[in-house]
């Protein structure tokens, strides 16, 4: 194994919802893959992964925004996403994208190689074992779509949180079923989709759990906001937060101040 | 059939709000679900002839004249009759003339997808033909003058109470005080009413799940044994069948049919499986004295060669709806047109237009569950996606939405621009919100928050803090 291996170099696509809603969780990604021996960079010039567009019908401006993620990523060992469906979208929908561009879908194929969810990577290509925090609780884990039949993430994310001290695990019923978020989903279709998060908010609340955890931002606020809604108590937080041992910061939709990160946190 | 697909957002928040509907979905759904996740782990090498039925099929589409042709040439060998018929219109033309070159009077039907598509009830209605259905779903559904809801179980909808009610209305002449609590009182009564239909029947329309070139053959699935009857008692049998129903070779309907109903039912193999291969010959001791397919495009033709060609691998199994959620929520009234679930979501608007069912493929949270439960590997995602692409070509996406979209692309493709108002605005929300983390309402999210709250924004964004931290770039 040469030197460029054992610590690679990592460019972190932050993803929207984390840049914008959760900040603490790119600290949290940033601090595991340290862990795991990489040396990570941030990217300036990135926004979005074109989802939004893409699965709107809009071609055009997705190609233009994965242009920007192509030449932005450009020289990194890996690029990592700490959400499944962001990290889905490099993978399996970018050398598609671009199937007809004999310039970029080298480009897009070969990022598509380098890209990976989070988790998925810190265990299955750093072969982490164990990570080093503590979480007092007992916590569910609903697994989001395209992480798990994009890029099957599965077992990674319930064998790292086997490892953090004073957390318990109990099954979510219906784990694998799609929560009702769906990206522009939830505001065009809201009924449909509210009577989907509303099912998933029971049986979460039905596993007695007081944390729920899961690996995308989307997923998360939809699943909280009902939760709140129905003034459950179960609080939710992306599973990288309690992974990287940073759940300091109040748990999605709760009151508190979070204070900004500063070097020495992370 | 009239479609109401245009209405789906209305429909979905009818069937939400239909206790008896959302009862039998409930049900559906543990069914469906778990009965296939018990097949499918019986059968170890079921991955293996969903990769088979998934080349057998692509091969079928590859070389679909050649195939079609075979199988005429069999049909017409065997003595039986082939009507090409490119749209609904001519296959309920071609069904009427054979019924009346009989002067039919009544014609029984098994359960049929195309016989839905084309509308034939109806049509046969107005020329003086009755049909009557002999599944007991779709007696069900004739009986309440209501489109199918599921294309394996048509009345899935229908609580057994609804049933009842029915059939005390129809069946008039029975005694008013019979007891039909039980699903089995039901089925019997159904059982006795059809009987003497089948008897008294000039023509017996059926389906076919498969139609065999090798052998001039048509085959069709059931658990009631109400096919057979069907076609082998009036003088006539007419199989309606679109035309990529076809496969080479019995070896490969085989193959197919190892996969059918463990997707559907989850059952090992149907009750019965039936091959109807031409006309009753001299030694044969029944059937019909004619034997006729009416091969129907109605647009799929078009769809070889290209994005869309994929969804011609269907057969019909249902496993795409049982296993999807927005299908589990709203049923398949609420899609407007015959096919629902993700399979009609990319079939309805091959086959009725886009600009009709613009809504069925971007209602959908692309959870992929179809194409994991898919035992022909359709793609249904990526084809819904397609049909957004197409509506987004066509300006058929809803202003207020594709003005929305635009406005968030113009600053995601300028990332220093999308940064700094970003940044602004994630720190005037999260000092708005912090006192209580969420927001119960918030300008323009209206459908976030009238069923959830929307969650606060921690503060700066993660690229302010990066910076703030000196973080690498």
């Amino acid at each position: 194994m040469t030197l460029e291996t054992e610590n690679p170099r990592v460019g972190l696509f932050v993803t929207c919802l984390v840049d914008l809603f959760r900040p603490n969780v790119g600290f949290a990604a940033v601090k595991l893959l340290e862990a795991a021996g990489c040396r990570v960079s941030v990217p300036r010039l990135q926004t979005c992964c074109g989802q939004p567009a893409y699965n709107s019908g809009d071609r055009a401006d997705t190609r233009a925004i994965a242009r920007q993620v192509l030449d932005a990523f450009d020289g990194y060992d890996y690029v990592i996403a700490p959400s499944g469906s962001c990290a889905g979208m490099i993978r399996d929908h970018y050398p598609a994208l671009f199937d007809d561009d004999p310039e970029q879908s080298p480009r897009a194929h070969h990022l598509a190689r380098r890209t990976y969810e989070l988790v998925s990577f810190l265990r299955d290509i750093r072969g982490m074992d164990a990570v080093d925090a503590r979480y007092d609780g007992t916590a569910t884990y609903h697994d989001s779509c395209s992480g798990l039949r994009e890029l099957s993430i599965k077992d990674q994310p319930r064998h790292l949180l086997g490892s953090v001290d004073g957390l318990t695990m109990v099954d979510l019923p219906g784990a694998e079923v799609c929560c009702g978020f769906g990206g522009t989903f939830c505001v065009k279709y809201p009924d449909i989709s509210n009577h989907m998060v509303e099912d998933k908010a029971a049986d979460i609340e039905a596993t007695g759990a007081d944390l729920l955890l899961a690996g995308d931002m989307g997923c998360l606020l939809n699943m909280a906001g009902k939760l709140k809604r129905r003034g459950a108590a179960v609080q939710a937080r992306h599973v990288a937060e309690v992974l990287a041992g940073m759940t300091n910061a109040p748990a999605i939709g709760e009151p508190g101040e979070s204070l900004p990160q500063t070097e020495g946190d992370t | 059939m009239q479609t109401t697909s245009p209405s789906f957002p209305s429909n979905a928040r009818q069937a939400l709000a239909d206790p008896d509907l959302q009862q039998a979905l409930t049900k559906m759904k543990v069914g469906f679900v778990v009965n296939r996740a018990n097949a499918v782990a019986k059968l170890p090498e079921f991955d293996t002839l969903r990769d088979e039925g998934r080349d057998i099929k692509n091969h079928v589409l590859s070389n679909l004249d050649t195939y079609l042709e075979r199988f005429e040439a069999k049909v017409t060998e065997n003595g039986g009759h082939v009507h090409w018929c490119r749209t609904a219109d001519e296959a309920r033309r071609t069904i009427l003339d054979i019924c009346r070159s009989v002067d039919a009077k009544t014609v029984t039907k098994g359960k049929s997808m195309i016989g839905e598509e084309i509308g034939i009830n109806d049509f046969l209605e107005e020329n003086g033909v009755t049909p009557v259905e002999t599944d007991l779903g779709e007696y069900i559904i004739q009986l309440r003058k209501e489109p199918p809801s599921h294309i394996i179980a048509p009345a899935i909808h229908v609580p057994k109470e609804k049933v009842a009610e029915s059939f005390f209305e129809t069946h008039d002449q029975l005694d008013a005080d019979r007891n039909l609590d039980e699903p089995r009182a039901l089925v019997d009564e159904a059982r006795s009413m059809l009987r003497q239909k089948y008897l008294d029947a000039d023509v017996g329309i059926t389906g076919a799940n498969f139609l065999i070139a090798e052998t001039g053959s048509t085959v069709i699935v059931t658990n009631e044994g109400n096919g057979d009857l069907t076609q082998t008692l009036p003088k006539i049998h007419i199989v309606t069948a679109s035309l990529e129903k076809i496969v080479p070779t019995l070896e490969d309907a085989s193959t197919i049919l190892r996969l059918l109903a463990r997707s559907a039912t989850g059952q090992e193999f149907s009750s019965y499986t039936t091959f109807s291969t031409g006309p009753r010959r001299p030694e044969d001791a029944d059937g019909p004295e004619q034997f006729h397919v009416v091969l129907l495009d109605n647009g799929r033709s078009a769809l070889l060669g290209t994005e869309f060609q994929d969804i011609l691998r269907c057969i019909r199994c249902g496993a795409c709806m049982n296993h999807c959620p927005v299908y589990g929520a709203v049923g398949g009234h609420a899609y407007g047109w015959v096919y629902p679930g993700p399979m009609g979501a990319v079939l309805t608007p091959t086959l009725i237009g886009v600009d009709q069912a613009a809504h069925l493929p971007n209602a959908s949270t692309f959870c992929g569950k179809c194409q994991q439960v898919c035992p022909m590997h359709i793609p249904l995602p990526k084809l819904m996606r397609h049909y957004r692409e197409r509506a987004f070509e066509r300006g058929l996406t809803p202003g207020t939405l594709r003005a929305g979209l635009k406005m968030w692309a113009f600053f995601a493709r300028r990332p220093r621009l999308y940064q700094f108002f970003a940044g602004l605005k994630m720190r005037a929300l999260a000092a708005a919100g912090r006192r209580r983390g969420r927001f119960k309402s918030l300008p323009l999210a209206g459908g976030w928050t009238r069923h959830r709250d929307m969650p606060a924004p921690q503060g700066a964004t993660f690229q302010q803090q990066w910076d703030a931290a000196g973080g690498a770039r």
